[in-house]
């Protein structure tokens, strides 16, 4: 039986007919029929989720979209029930499939009461993010992302940690809204400009300058599309919401409050209908990304509160993917993109690890912590396999990512662009001090007060189950990339300024404007100048936590 | 030669790794040692095949192997390939040949540890990612390695994880790796931007294609050196390309100014000092830029800054060395010292001299390491020298192999680190860099320093009267209570705590000052008798040998070189011979003055401690490197980072916006809220209002969108 034209409505389909099926399946005090039956359909999700790059045609044109269904739903505005994958989406739709059973396992213990309407708003969730990734109409996607915000906005509200969690769900909620808002003003204006809502349409005019002749009001569109999707990654400064909404998340949300979404929106949606718009604000985003990547490390650096820690990590690592896609080298979309799959993967494992911690001890302050090793020696095996895949060891996954992006930063063409590789390349040395630093601060040393008082057991087997999974990963992925960058990078080469094949002829002189002051870029990397007037490189010896 | 075998080298290890990782906590400690001994043996043997293979007349200069990509993007592409060639064979000699020892060695100095199946898993890993990062035909793989020796470094390190120092000094070594990882990186972005690619082949062959704007001139002429008027590019991007190496090869090699993090990294098990931190892991940068002379030939000022470097590192280090207490910590500055003068070697174009004191380096320091944890073995954990002394007859085994290991690190003639400490000041002398001379006064300096600070550890430790507690040593669970008065007495604040685990578990059977057992001395002979005739494969020509050694390793300098290679400076056999009498002058001034200080006169090393005292404290104090990068560097950056970024940036401006967000919200709602009053005519005004806005949009066509 041939799945390939009905598959996308399946997958999208079985969590929103489990998340009525368990609305409806009424709650008993201590049972786990709720967490079975959610782990169950996420199960059955994830397999239909691999059914695509089984099947996907990797030969196939680059840049067309399978398993499409396109269908009219509604004829005026002409909204069509229109999804599809490429190269960008089909991995991301494998990743949200594989994230939902994992935190289902991960609530299988903390969420105790309440549980129907815990899972069905988790399943909810899922739906949306899925929609997300599948949707190519505009205004079916649009309708996908506001839905994304509901449930997270409401589990945040019910399930928060501390009493401070309305006003966490309160500020993620505006923070989310405001800008979602705008974007559908813009989305309006493309629909009155082109009276359609369809994508790769809507792609196809943008490529051929046919949206609208006037240029500001373009402009104004593509940054409400911008804004909204950089709030949501989040881009620095945009992430006034991040730290709250991660310290409040129970870990199941936590693993996919931040990052993806805002991340998959900007390459398919502001790249694909504002393709000259985004490569002009590309410097802006390249510096916003080198910047936020220092930033983000370097508060890592500084914080006492565990979940505090990771979202400032988080931060981080998506500013590596902003800074990344937003060189138009193929490098840097490939890795860019590559990373996306990575970060939510190592996030994941991290906000799972915390969890367990919070599990066991009640808290996630480091300074209550010290000496687990010494009692849990499977998980601070994880949490050292999980924090060198995020800091970027080659063999793990993070590293592939990651060199990708800053080789691909080196060899763009947008002014300052050396000078943005070594400001992100230093997040190499920040990102390493505060993961070791974290974890000497938790497992290493004299055993802290908290797991004095409290004693803890080493992982069980569903969390075996679960880490083991997340640690092969990230194994795997590190190790066969080319199996993953098969599909990304026939976007990437699409979406990239140009192939950055290097004929020998063609050779490129990134020394000429480095090199020589007088450039017309009107620009000096220090670094490198310093370099070749024989002194030692100045930021050789900077920034060491030790 | 069958070249599938090659990837059984780091693979066998890694297996072993896996093992030993997983399910190494539930077998017994034989099992989990033979794992370990098997896997690096196993290596060792395929490794010796290759060697006589490659030594074999008719034998091509390099074997390579490919196997599937590794990361592939549309123009970039990495694949996991090997390549062997005469470099690579002697790398895997030492690391296979001295890891295995040093493996014996462990069984027996750890069999009382905790955790026994974590260090041979560790060790493993070890091996496995050292054996990439020579064998590896590019710069990424070389990289895989490069960090992976660094997390190796990093566990190794931090093994006796519930001590702070030990957990900080792990932690140091990884960061500062990193900052020199930072200058690898970027170098390798470079290379990418310039050469499109990183493998060795495809970068090195393009190098004299280069013409002198360093535009690549394949398409003017195929050979294009033997153009009239062709200037070979040198410098310019190359130069940046280099010193970001340099950069990388100073983290990893411990070299100014980032060599703080080796004395620290004593903390780990003395083996891992000796395999990790002496032998192999930390010859890794010297490797590298031998590896790619074919960019740093090309770079005099890169080059230059890599002679002084070295030569910078040699003495500052040899000076803080002559004043520590530790015996651990004298041969960590010793390491630190001699890498700077493999570093020198390197700076003044002597590749293979360079290489030719690692391999001799390898053997005495391993050695030199592996007797001293067998002298801390003997007193159950103690490694503060002050309270050694008279240990020569009690532990002769360790004392004569240590003798030979002092001896040829110090430059006694006939031994192993004469001739190649003799060939590196002698290449310096005669080579043409601009700074070659003042680079071989350093180097006789240092010379005379090792030999003072290595005669001086040899003194203190076996000469003399005891000055330990036996009574307390055998008795306690280790030296500490015996030793706290020395402690307390003691001016530095910088003596390090004696391995408090190591030994832990054998206070029953503890005896007092014992020899070691078999297993940890059978390896200090083979390496004491490889420390005393390693030298004479590569003795000079001038005292009638034929420096077999830089023959064997000519087809790796020489490759990829343009044109005519350049001849010999020939240099009359008289300067030869007068040099090495000014080296071995120096070898015997160090010694004699020892034996003065220390064995002769006791106390007048004190007394000129006393005259000289900030001078002493100075060095005591390793010239406050460390405080000076606190105070500099890490406590600015902590403080900025906290109150600048976290409590102005992020609160204020950051938080800020959130909050000026939701107090316009609040303020709409106040808005809204006034309009929807419940008032039916201020409803029907509103309606109004409304209707009138449409009409006038509808009748002047004001469209919000229309241009």
């Amino acid at each position: 039986m041939n799945f390939d034209h009905t598959i996308l409505t399946l997958i999208l389909l079985t969590p929103l007919v489990g998340a009525i099926v368990l609305a409806l399946i009424p709650e008993r005090e201590g049972a786990k029929t709720h967490h079975i039956g959610a782990l169950v359909i996420t199960l059955i999700t994830l397999l239909l989720t691999l059914h695509l790059p089984w099947h996907y045609h990797y030969a196939a044109e680059p840049g067309s979209f399978q398993y499409e269904q396109n269908l009219p739903w509604i004829s005026v505005p002409a909204i069509r029930y229109h999804l599809g994958v490429d190269g960008l989406s089909l991995w991301l739709t494998v990743l949200a499939g594989f994230l939902a059973p994992m935190g289902v396992l991960a609530s299988w213990r903390t969420i105790t009461s309440r549980t129907k309407l815990f899972f069905t708003l988790f399943l909810l969730q899922q739906v949306a993010m899925l929609g997300i990734f599948l949707s190519l109409d505009l205004f079916l996607y649009y309708g996908f992302w506001e839905l994304s915000l509901v449930p997270l906005t409401l589990l945040i509200a019910t399930f928060g940690r501390t009493e401070n969690r309305r006003r966490a769900a309160i500020k993620f909620f505006l923070y989310a809204f405001i800008p979602s808002a705008i974007m559908l003003v813009g989305l309006l204006w493309l629909y009155v400009r082109t009276g359609t809502f369809d994508f790769p349409a809507l792609q196809n005019l943008a490529a051929s300058h046919s949206i609208s002749p006037n240029t500001t009001a373009l402009w104004l569109c593509s940054l409400s599309f911008l804004v909204a999707f950089a709030v949501k990654c989040p881009v620095f400064p945009l992430h006034g919401w991040l730290c709250d909404t991660i310290t409040e998340a129970p870990t199941a949300l936590a693993m996919v409050a931040a990052g993806k979404l805002g991340l998959y929106s900007i390459l398919r949606f502001s790249f694909g209908i504002f393709p000259e718009q985004s490569r002009h604000i590309a410097p802006l985003l390249i510096a916003l990304g080198a910047i936020g990547i220092v930033y983000g490390s370097l508060l890592a650096l500084v914080q006492t509160d565990l979940k505090k820690l990771a979202s400032f990590s988080l931060l981080g690592h998506v500013s590596f993917i902003i800074l990344g896609i937003f060189t138009f080298t193929v490098s840097g979309v490939d890795g860019g993109t590559f990373q996306i799959l990575n970060e939510s993967l190592v996030g994941a494992a991290f906000f799972i690890l915390l969890g367990l911690l919070y599990e066991r001890y009640g808290t996630y302050d480091i300074r209550d912590y010290g000496g687990l090793a010494a009692r849990h020696p499977w998980m601070v095996t994880m949490f050292v396999i999980t924090a060198l895949a995020g800091i970027g060891l080659p063999m793990l996954s993070g590293f592939v990512g990651e060199f990708l992006i800053l080789s691909g930063t080196m060899q763009s063409i947008v002014a300052h662009h050396v000078v943005w590789a070594v400001v992100g390349t230093t997040g190499v040395i920040f990102s390493a001090a505060y993961m070791l630093w974290m974890i000497q601060r938790v497992f290493y040393g004299s055993i802290g007060h908290r797991p004095d008082e409290v004693h803890g057991w080493d992982l069980n087997a569903r969390e075996h189950v679960e880490l083991w999974a997340f640690a092969g990963l990230f194994l795997v992925m590190g190790l066969f990339s080319p199996v993953w960058m098969r599909a990304i990078d026939t976007y990437g080469t699409l979406t990239a300024d140009k192939p950055t094949r290097f004929e020998p002829n063609t050779f490129r002189h990134i020394e000429t404007e480095t090199y020589e002051p007088t450039a017309s870029r009107g620009f000096v990397d220090p670094t490198l100048g310093a370099a070749a007037l024989g002194k030692q490189a100045p930021s050789a010896n900077k920034g060491a936590r030790y | 030669m069958n070249t599938s075998l090659l990837w059984l080298i780091p693979i066998l290890p890694f297996a072993g790794f896996l093992l030993n990782g997983t399910i190494g906590r539930k077998l017994p400690r034989a099992a989990v040692a033979a794992i370990a001994l098997l896997a690096t043996l196993t290596s060792g043997a395929i490794v010796a095949d290759l060697w006589i293979y490659m030594k074999s007349a008719g034998a091509p200069l390099a074997l390579a192997v490919t196997s599937r990509p590794w990361i592939a993007v549309t123009g970039f592409q990495v694949d996991f390939a090997f390549t062997v060639d005469h470099l690579t064979v002697i790398m895997l000699g030492i690391i296979t040949g001295v890891g295995f020892l040093i493996h014996v060695y462990s069984v027996g100095y750890m069999a009382h540890e905790e955790g026994y199946w974590r260090f041979f898993a560790y060790l493993n890993l070890f091996m496995f990612f050292m054996l990439v990062l020579v064998l590896s035909s590019s710069f990424l793989l070389l990289f895989v390695g490069w960090e992976g020796v660094g997390l190796a470094s990093y566990l190794l390190i931090g093994f006796y994880f519930k001590r702070d120092s030990a957990a900080n000094a792990g932690k140091k070594a990884f960061i500062v790796n990193r900052i020199g990882d930072f200058g690898f990186l970027l170098a390798m972005f470079l290379l990418i931007a310039h050469f499109g690619s990183l493998s060795f082949d495809r970068v090195f062959s393009q190098i004299p294609m280069l013409d002198s704007t360093g535009h690549l001139a394949t398409s003017r002429c195929a050979s294009l050196p033997c153009v009239i008027g062709f200037q070979p590019y040198s410098g310019g991007f190359l130069t940046a390309i280099c010193l970001l190496l340099v950069v990388g090869a100073a983290g990893k090699s411990a070299q100014i100014p980032l060599y703080i993090w080796l004395p620290d990294a004593m903390e780990g098990p003395t083996p891992v000092s000796a395999l990790i931190h002496a032998a192999t892991m930390v010859t890794a940068g010297i490797y590298m830029v031998a590896r790619c002379h074919v960019l740093f030939d090309r770079s005099p000022a890169a080059l230059t800054v890599v002679a002084l470097v070295g030569a910078a590192t040699a003495i500052m280090a040899a000076t803080i060395g002559m004043v520590q207490h530790d015996i651990k910590r004298v041969l960590a500055y010793s390491t630190v010292s001699q890498l700077g003068y493999m570093f020198l070697a390197c700076g003044v174009g002597a590749y293979s001299a360079g290489i030719f004191h690692l391999m001799t380096h390898a053997f005495f320091k391993a050695l030199l390491f592996l007797a001293a944890g067998s002298v801390i073995h003997a007193l159950s954990g103690e490694q503060d020298m002050r309270v050694m002394g008279g240990l020569r007859k009690r532990i002769p085994i360790t004392f004569w192999c240590m003798t030979v290991g002092v001896f040829a690190i110090a430059g006694c003639p006939l031994l192993s680190g004469f001739f190649s400490k003799d060939e590196i000041l002698y290449q310096a002398f005669t080579s043409p860099s601009p700074v070659g001379k003042l680079v071989w006064v350093i180097g006789v300096l240092t010379s005379l320093l090792t030999s003072f600070y290595m005669f001086r550890l040899w003194f203190k430790t076996f000469f003399g009267a005891p000055r330990f507690d036996e009574h307390a040593l055998a008795h306690g669970s280790h030296g500490q209570a015996a030793l706290a008065p020395v402690h307390t007495r003691s001016d530095t604040t910088h003596t390090m705590v004696a391995e408090p685990e190591h030994d832990s578990g054998q206070a029953a059977h503890s005896h007092g000052i014992h020899e070691s057992p078999w297993v940890m001395t059978v390896p200090l002979m083979v390496l004491a008798l490889l420390a005393a005739i390693g030298g004479y494969v590569g003795v000079p020509v001038a005292f009638g040998g034929h420096n077999e050694f830089e023959h064997f390793l000519d087809p790796v300098f020489t490759a990829y070189s343009s044109g005519q290679p350049t001849p010999e400076p020939s240099a009359p056999a008289y300067q030869a011979i007068s040099l090495t009498a000014i080296a071995v002058f120096a070898f015997a001034l160090g010694l004699l003055t020892a034996y003065v200080f220390y064995c002769r006169k006791q106390g007048r090393a004190t007394q000129l401690a006393r005259r000289f005292k900030p001078l002493y404290s100075l060095l005591v104090h390793k010239f406050w490197v460390d405080e000076i990068y606190g105070a500099l560097i890490v406590s600015p950056l902590l403080f900025a980072s906290r109150w600048v970024l976290g409590g102005f940036v992020d609160t204020a401006i950051v938080g800020g916006t959130a909050s000026a967000a939701s107090g316009a919200t609040k303020g709409l709602s106040q808005i809204t809220r006034r309009m929807q009053s419940g008032n039916i005519r201020s409803y029907a005004g509103w309606l109004a209002l409304g209707a009138a806005a449409v009409i006038i949009v509808v009748l002047f066509g004001v469209h919000p969108f229309h241009h």
